[in-house]
C-alpha cells in the first residue's frame, strides 16, 4: 500500500507549507491561537480553503454590508444557498449568481459547465424547482484565436450542462472588451419556483441525527479550487488545471429529481451542496448556523479513487454531491429514496453538541476543530482604498461629441459591434424552451417564463456596462441596477430583488478596493431607491491576468414579477401607424458609449449622468402605463443609443419601418447613452392615456410597413436604411468575426 | 384515451409532454417510471425527450435496454400508436423500431430554434388533421437529428410513405432528403426530432403542434366504439 508522506505540523509551520495553501503568517497565527497548538496537514487544508476570499469573503465583507438586503416580500436574504422572494400565491422565486471565472479561463467547457451545475444545486438545495438559467459572459475581442477558443468553448460547456439537464437557458448578455482577455467573466444565474412551506436551510439541527452524504463519488478533482479562485492568474495558472472539475450534468439531474423528492420527506433536517471547499464548507456551515457539531467517519465517504487521504476527500470539489441531515432512524427511507434515482445515500456521521468538525479516518482523529472557527472566524480585512489618478482626470474632462460623418455607416457599424450584435449564434445552442414556459425568449430586454397553472409570469435579466464602471465605479454601479430593472420593466414586469456578482481585480491593491466599495456605494443607492434589495450573489476578487485587472463588473442579475401574463410586452413594433415615443431627452454623453469605442479606439472621460429619482419616476409611470394596456411595445435605450434601439424593435417578426424625427444636435440624438430612456411604440387610440401616463414621453414618428427606418432632422434626412440590411449586419457580426 | 409518458433517467420533455397532452389536447395521462413492466393499461405510448442515461455511450443506446422497452415493443406490435420526439426518436431507433440511426448535426452544435416542417404525409394516424403538404412551424432543440440510412430503406421509406415530416427551410441538421419524422411501415410508431409537445400553446407562440396530438386522438376515437 501506498504511504501518504504529509508534513507534520512542525514542518508546516518552519516551512510555511501553510503559505501554499493560501494562509498568511498572521492568519497561520491565529489559527495556532484557536487550536492552542499547531494544526495538523489536513486541519490546516480546513482552514486555508474557508478562510479563502471564496468562502469567506474576509475582504469583501465590508463592502457587502453596504448593500440593502431586507424588504417586506423577502423571505431568504443573503447566507443561504440563494436568496427568496415572495410572488403570493404561498410561491417564492429563488434566485442566485456566481461566477466560475478562473476555472473557465484554464478549461472553458468544464469551467463553465460547472458553474452551471453549481448554482442550480445551490437553488435546489433550499428546496426549490429550477425553472430558468441566465449568464452574464466577459471575454476580450474576437480578434484572437485564443478568445474565440474560449469563448466557443465557454458556450458549449454552459449549453451542454444546461440542455442535458433540462433547465432552459432563457437569457443572458455577453460584452467584449480587452481588459477581459486573460480573464474572461463567466457568471451564472439559476431562477427556481417553491411554494412557501418546501424553503428548506443548511443547517444541521438535532443532536444525534443523521448526517448523510448523497450524488457522485468523492474524486481528486478540484482540490483547492476555492483557493485557485481567490489568487490572480498567471503564466502558471494552467498547471493549475487539476483544480478545475468535471461536470455530469446526468448525474445532477437524477441527483436533482431525488433531491426535490427528499424535500417532501419530514425526515429531512437539513441539506447543503458540496460547492466551493465541498465537504469541508458544507459540514463546517451547517453545523455552525445551527450551533452544533459534526463527526463524521471519513472511511465512510464514498470515493472514486483508492487511497484517499482525508486532506484530499476534504479538500476535494467533485461535483454533483450534497450533504443532508435527516433524523436517526430514518436512513433506510432515505437510501431506498436514493436508490429509486440510481444514488448512493450513505451515513457518513452525526450531529454533535460540541460545536467541533471532528473527523475520523483509519479509526483515528485526522482533525478536530470548532466550527466557528472555520465558518464565522476566518478575519475580516479592511483594505485600503484609494482613487486613482486616472478617475479624476477623467471627471476633469470636457463631454466630447465623437465625429461622424455618415450616420448610415455609422449605425451599420454600431450594430457589427460585437456587445451590441445579434447573440443568436449563442443562444441558438442553449435550449431555452425546454419545461414550456418561456414566454420570452432571448432577445428581448428580458427574459419571461409563465408559472405554469397561475396568471403569472417571472420576467428576469443580468445585466452591468463596465465601461461606465471603469470610467467611474460609483454611478456605473448605479446604471448596472437601474438597466436591470429597465429591462425587467419594459418586459411588463415589476422588479422584485437582484442578486449580484461582484467580479473585481485583486482588492489588496488600493485602486481596486476603492472600486469596489465606490461600485456597492451605487448599487446599494440603486437599490434603495428602486426598492430592489440584494437577497444573495457572490464576490469573485483577483480577476486579473499578470497583474491587469478586468473592468470592474458587478453584474446584476434581477427578477421581476408580471402579475398577468396579458402585461409580458416585448421590445419589437407591432403595427403600421402605431405612434413611436421616445422617453427622456438624449445629452451629449459619450463617456464609455459605444460610438466613442467605435471612433476613438478607447473609452475616457465620464460615464453618463443617472439621476436615481428620475429613473424611478419614469420606471413605475411606464409600468402603469403597461399594465393599463396602453403600450404595444418598450424597449430600453442603451448601448448605442436611439439609433440602436429603433433598429432593435423593428428587428422582429414582422417587416415593418419606422419613420421618426430628432431634435437637437444629431449625433447625441442617434447615439447618446443618456440614462433613463425608453423607446415606446403605443397605437393611436391610446395616444392621450399614454401621454397622461408617461409625463415625459416625446412622439417622434410612426411605425411604418415599408420595412426602412427613416431617421430626420427637422432639416434634413439623417439615416434612410432597409431593415433586412440593417439586420443581417446586426445578425452577422458574431458568426462573421468567429470564422 | 390514455397516454403514457415514459420516463427514463435523465427524460427532461416528460413534462412538456405531460401538460401538452391533460392542458392542450385535454386527454387523460401519466408518467410511467422506465422500471414499469406493463403498458397494457394505456392507449397511446409516448416517448419524450431529453438525455436518457445522460446520453452517454450513443443517444438512446442505453434507455433502450430499459425493463420497459419490451413493453414499448409490444404495444407497437399491437398496433397503439407509439410517438418518440427527439430522444424519444433516438430510442426508437436503437431499438429497431424505427430504421435508420442519428449522427451528430451538420454544424457539430446543439440547436435550438422554431422551423418549417412539411407535412409529407397527412394520412398517417399522427397527421390526418393536417392539410396535405401543409408548412407548420415547431421548435427544435437537438444536437444529435441528423436522420441518416442505407439506400435500401430510404427507397423503402419512400415507397411506403414513411416519411412524414420534412425540414421545409434550411436543413438545420443535414438530415439524409431534409428527413425529420418517420413512422415504421405499418404506420403507429412515429419519430420525429421537432417537439410538438413545445407547440400547443399560443402563449408560447405556435399551436401548429397540437395537431399531431389530436389526430391520434381522433383516430383512435374512429377504431374505438365507446359502449357506454
Amino acid at each position: 500500500m501506498l504511504l501518504q508522506l504529509e508534513p507534520n505540523p512542525e514542518m508546516i509551520k518552519s516551512e510555511r507549507i501553510y503559505a501554499e495553501m493560501g494562509l498568511s503568517d498572521s492568519e497561520f497565527a491565529m489559527v495556532e491561537k484557536i487550536l492552542g497548538r499547531l494544526p495538523n496537514y489536513t486541519e490546516t487544508g480546513l482552514f486555508s480553503v474557508m478562510w479563502s476570499e471564496h468562502c469567506s469573503y474576509k475582504n469583501s465583507k465590508p463592502i457587502l454590508k453596504k448593500f440593502p438586503i431586507t424588504g417586506e416580500k423577502v423571505l431568504q436574504g443573503p447566507g443561504e444557498g440563494a436568496g427568496i422572494v415572495d410572488i403570493g400565491d404561498n410561491q417564492a422565486v429563488v434566485f442566485k449568481i456566481e461566477s466560475h471565472n478562473h476555472p473557465s479561463a484554464i478549461e472553458p467547457y468544464q469551467g463553465a459547465a460547472t458553474g452551471v451545475g453549481g448554482i442550480i444545486r445551490d437553488v435546489f438545495s433550499m428546496g426549490a424547482r429550477p425553472i430558468a438559467m441566465l449568464n452574464s459572459l466577459r471575454f476580450g475581442e474576437l480578434d484572437n484565436d485564443r478568445v474565440k477558443y474560449l469563448f466557443k468553448e465557454v458556450v458549449a460547456g454552459i449549453a451542454g450542462y444546461g440542455n442535458c439537464i433540462g433547465i432552459p437557458t432563457v437569457g443572458g448578455e455577453v460584452q467584449f472588451d480587452p481588459s477581459y482577455e486573460g480573464n474572461p467573466l463567466v457568471n451564472a444565474m439559476c431562477v427556481g419556483l417553491i411554494n412557501h412551506e418546501d424553503i428548506k436551510k443548511g443547517q444541521a439541527h438535532g443532536v444525534g441525527n443523521t448526517v448523510m452524504y448523497v450524488g457522485a463519488k468523492t474524486g481528486r478533482d478540484g482540490i483547492h479550487g476555492a483557493t485557485f479562485a481567490s489568487e490572480e492568474l498567471s503564466e502558471d495558472s494552467d498547471e493549475k488545471r487539476p483544480a478545475v472539475q468535471v461536470g455530469d450534468p446526468f448525474m445532477e439531474k437524477l441527483l436533482l429529481e431525488a433531491c426535490l423528492e427528499l424535500i417532501q420527506s419530514d425526515a429531512l433536517v437539513g441539506i447543503q451542496d458540496m460547492g466551493a471547499a465541498g465537504l469541508t464548507s458544507s459540514s463546517a456551515e451547517m453545523a455552525s448556523k445551527a450551533g452544533s457539531g459534526i463527526m463524521m467517519n471519513l472511511d465512510l465517504v464514498p470515493q472514486r479513487e483508492t487511497g484517499m487521504t482525508a486532506y484530499e476527500m476534504m479538500l476535494s470539489e467533485s461535483q454533483e454531491r450534497m450533504l443532508i441531515v435527516v433524523k436517526k432512524g430514518r436512513e433506510q427511507e432515505i437510501v431506498d429514496l436514493f436508490t429509486k434515482y440510481d444514488l448512493e445515500a450513505v451515513a457518513v456521521g452525526e450531529v454533535t453538541d460540541d460545536k467541533n468538525l471532528t473527523l475520523y479516518h483509519q479509526g483515528q482523529i485526522v482533525a478536530q476543530v470548532p466550527v466557528d472557527a472555520l465558518a464565522e472566524d476566518a478575519p475580516v480585512y479592511h483594505k485600503p482604498s484609494s482613487e486613482p489618478q486616472r478617475f479624476r482626470d477623467f471627471q476633469a474632462m470636457e463631454p466630447k461629441v465623437p465625429a461622424v460623418t455618415d450616420y448610415k455607416e455609422t449605425l451599420l457599424a454600431l450594430l457589427q459591434q460585437p456587445t451590441i450584435a445579434s447573440k443568436e449564434w449563442v443562444y441558438d445552442q442553449y435550449d431555452y424552451m425546454v419545461r414550456t414556459n418561456t414566454v420570452i425568449a432571448p432577445g428581448s430586454d428580458a427574459a419571461v417564463v409563465r408559472v405554469r397553472g397561475t396568471n403569472k409570469a417571472l420576467a428576469m435579466t443580468t445585466d452591468c456596462n463596465s465601461r461606465y464602471l471603469y470610467l467611474d465605479p460609483e454611478t456605473g454601479g448605479k446604471i448596472a441596477v437601474a438597466e436591470a430593472a429597465r429591462n425587467i420593466i419594459c418586459s411588463g414586469a415589476e422588479p422584485l430583488a437582484i442578486t449580484d456578482c461582484l467580479n473585481f481585480g485583486n482588492p489588496e491593491k488600493p485602486e481596486i478596493f476603492w472600486q469596489l466599495e465606490k461600485a456597492a456605494d451605487g448599487m446599494s443607492d440603486a437599490c434603495r431607491t428602486l426598492s430592489t434589495p440584494v437577497i444573495g450573489g457572490n464576490v469573485s476578487l483577483y480577476n486579473e491576468t499578470n497583474g491587469e485587472a478586468v473592468y470592474p463588473t458587478p453584474v446584476v442579475g434581477m427578477v421581476g414579477l408580471v402579475k398577468d401574463v396579458k402585461h409580458i410586452t416585448t421590445q419589437s413594433f407591432k403595427n403600421e401607424g402605431d405612434f413611436i415615443y421616445v422617453v427622456g431627452e438624449a445629452k451629449p454623453e459619450f463617456g464609455g458609449s459605444e460610438l466613442q469605442k467605435l471612433t476613438e479606439g478607447e473609452i475616457f472621460g465620464r460615464a453618463p449622468e443617472i439621476d436615481l429619482d428620475v429613473e424611478q419616476a419614469r420606471q413605475q409611470q411606464i409600468l402603469a402605463a403597461i399594465q393599463a394596456g396602453l403600450i404595444k411595445s418598450a424597449h430600453d435605450v442603451a448601448e448605442g443609443g436611439l439609433a440602436v434601439a429603433l433598429s432593435e424593435s423593428l428587428f422582429g417578426e414582422k417587416a415593418l419601418g419606422a419613420s421618426v424625427t430628432v431634435t437637437g444636435e444629431a449625433v447625441t440624438a442617434l447615439f447618446s447613452e443618456t440614462q433613463s430612456r425608453f423607446l415606446i411604440s403605443v397605437s393611436p387610440e391610446n395616444q392621450a392615456a399614454f401621454e397622461a401616463t408617461v409625463k415625459d414621453a416625446v412622439q417622434i414618428g410612426t411605425v411604418t410597413n415599408d420595412a426602412t427606418l427613416r431617421i430626420s432632422s427637422e432639416e434634413t434626412t439623417l439615416v434612410e436604411a432597409n431593415v433586412q440590411e440593417l439586420q443581417t449586419a446586426w445578425k452577422g457580426a458574431i458568426p462573421c468575426l468567429l470564422k | 384515451m390514455k397516454f403514457a409518458v415514459i420516463v427514463f433517467p435523465g427524460s427532461n420533455c416528460d413534462v412538456d409532454m405531460f401538460h401538452a397532452i391533460k392542458d392542450a389536447l385535454g386527454e387523460e395521462v401519466e408518467y410511467v417510471w422506465h422500471s414499469a413492466d406493463n403498458l397494457d393499461e394505456y392507449d397511446g405510448i409516448l416517448l419524450p425527450g431529453g438525455f436518457s442515461y445522460g446520453d452517454y455511450l450513443r443517444c438512446g443506446a442505453i434507455a433502450r435496454f430499459s425493463n420497459v422497452m419490451a413493453e414499448v415493443v409490444k404495444a407497437a406490435e399491437a398496433g397503439k400508436p407509439v410517438l418518440g420526439v427527439c430522444n424519444g426518436f433516438q430510442i426508437l431507433l436503437e431499438a429497431g423500431l424505427l430504421p435508420g440511426a442519428m449522427r451528430r448535426n451538420d454544424g457539430l452544435k446543439f440547436i435550438c430554434r422554431n422551423v418549417e416542417l412539411q407535412v409529407a404525409n397527412n394520412e398517417t394516424m399522427f397527421t390526418t388533421s393536417y392539410e396535405a403538404n401543409e408548412t407548420i412551424t415547431v421548435p427544435i432543440a437537438h444536437g444529435e437529428g441528423n436522420y441518416y440510412c442505407d439506400e435500401a430503406t430510404l427507397a423503402e421509406l419512400k415507397e411506403n410513405k414513411q416519411i412524414v415530416f420534412t425540414y421545409a427551410g434550411t436543413n438545420p441538421n443535414g438530415s439524409l432528403e431534409d428527413i425529420a419524422g418517420i413512422t415504421n411501415k405499418q404506420g403507429n410508431v412515429l419519430g420525429m426530432m421537432p417537439h410538438p409537445e413545445r407547440a400547443v400553446d399560443e402563449l408560447l407562440g405556435s399551436t401548429d403542434g397540437l395537431k399531431i396530438f389530436q389526430s391520434i386522438v381522433k383516430n383512435w376515437r374512429e377504431t374505438h366504439v365507446v359502449t357506454a
